[in-house]
């Protein structure tokens, strides 16, 4: 903005702002004063009071005047409906002409509902009366109990006096199928083969009956019965009968 | 709804009288007819009869407190010629120092409240979170609740509002047409100018 418009040396007295229209302008670029808060009414007031006090009508100091003031009204404009920019973008010029006509003149009658709050207050400045906390609520009397049936309150406490049952913690059992069965189970297939693979004979069976197979098995290989051997880790595991002289020995690499 | 036991003779509006008195010296905010019926055991009409005497007994020059009807019901205040002393003694902090922003948002919660702050904001075209807080800490607004859609919180103008202001309800604020308008001071204005320039 040039520092020295024809307009420029305008004196200007408002309530946000008291000086030249160059300053007011300055400030308003450098986002040091608040268009918002600037009345542009009272600045056409000002010039035109201006032009009014000279003796002929100075055209390029109008023309420079209602460039500055349209920007001015523009900037005010879109600072008043910052938020609303986008919705407000969707309207044609005509429509949003209308709009914005709309809404300052509910913001002017706002003013002059303000201004006349304002009188009326200073109007009742001898007006002096007693302020306090809100008062407390009246007590209340306590609520009559309803009629009761003696029956039912007996019962209640024949409820209450007797021993309550004894929780049941079945659910919470881990429920092992015994390792006899297995062992037996281990012993049935030996009679009949003398070679078993692990993994064969435990298909379909759940992890739980798959642990107590294999609990059985080292059972029995503890009692000499069975001889066992893997070939690596996680390898198949064969079991083997035990001949009768073979007592303790050990042909796995783990179990 | 069942009627309040009769506590008080019917019959003698000077003894009603006295206990509304009373009733609106120990309250802190102005107290309705219906209010002075439930709290006395009596009828709204025997207390009309009874507000009725009061309003005579308690009045500008007669009395140094007045009875004044005010924010939907009745509350005494001070006489105007003992105002200055008042003044000497105390301080009205309610309405001190209330400034152009929140005389134009007390204006657009009094006209059409309740409202929210972003509803406020959008008419003044600033941010209006502190004049709404001050105002809440005056005890001029109050929370209405939420707005349905958007879930803000909605403000309305209390009865305090109506005493500071010296209003009665708020049908008692002037039409809006009824104000002056701006466009047509500064029309006027604009046309003294003309004349001048024209002479």
């Amino acid at each position: 903005m040039g520092t020295a418009t024809q307009v420029g040396g305008l004196a200007l007295d408002l309530d946000a702002f008291e000086g030249p229209f160059d300053l007011l302008l300055t400030l308003v670029l450098r986002e040091e004063l608040a268009l918002a808060e600037v009345d542009l009414a009272e600045i056409v007031i000002a010039f035109v009071s201006h032009l009014a006090g000279r003796e002929r009508l100075d055209l390029d100091a109008c023309g420079e005047f209602l460039v500055l003031i349209a920007a001015l009204l523009e900037l005010k404009a879109r600072a008043l409906f910052a938020e609303e920019g986008g919705e407000l973008l969707e309207l044609d010029p005509e429509q949003a002409a209308e709009e914005l006509a709309r809404r300052l003149a509910v913001y002017r009658r706002v003013k002059d509902a303000a201004l006349w709050l304002s009188e009326r207050l200073a109007g009742l400045e001898q007006r002096f009366f007693r302020l306090g906390p809100p008062p407390l609520p009246a007590p209340r009397a306590a609520p009559e109990p309803e009629a009761q049936d003696p029956a039912a309150l007996s019962r209640a406490l024949r409820a209450l006096a007797s021993d309550p049952p004894v929780p049941s913690t079945d659910h919470m059992a881990l429920r092992f199928p015994p390792v006899a069965q297995f062992i037996e189970r281990w012993r049935s297939l030996l009679r009949r083969r003398t070679r078993l693979d692990f993994d064969q004979e435990v298909a379909g069976f759940s992890r739980l009956e798959v642990a107590v197979a294999f609990l059985a098995l080292l059972e029995l290989r503890k009692r000499c019965e069975i001889t066992v051997s893997q070939a690596g880790p996680f390898a198949p595991i064969r079991i083997f009968r035990a001949p009768a002289e073979q007592s303790l020995s050990w042909s796995g690499h783990s179990a | 709804m069942e009627r309040p036991l009769r506590l008080i003779h019917t019959g003698d509006p000077e003894r009603l009288a006295r206990i509304c008195e009373a009733l609106l010296v120990v309250a802190s905010a102005p107290l309705s007819e219906a209010e002075l019926a439930a709290a006395s055991g009596e009828d709204v009409a025997a207390i009309a009869e009874a507000v009725a005497l009061l309003e005579a007994r308690h009045s500008e020059g007669r009395s140094g407190i007045v009875l004044e009807q005010v924010a939907g019901g009745y509350a005494f205040r001070a006489s105007l010629e003992a105002a200055e002393a008042c003044g000497r003694l105390f301080d009205r902090p309610v309405g001190r120092g209330l400034t152009q922003a929140a005389f134009e948002t007390l204006a657009i919660i009094a006209y059409l409240g309740p409202c929210t702050r972003p509803e406020i904001a959008r008419i003044r075209g600033v941010n209006v979170d502190g004049v709404v807080a001050g105002l809440l800490e005056r005890g001029m607004l109050a929370e209405d609740g939420r707005d349905e859609l958007l879930g803000a919180v909605r403000y309305r103008t209390t009865p305090l509002f109506e005493r500071v202001f010296g209003l009665g309800s708020l049908a008692e604020l002037p039409r809006i047409d009824d104000l002056e308008h701006d466009a047509l001071a500064l029309r006027d204005r604009l046309e003294a100018i003309a004349d001048r320039r024209g002479a």
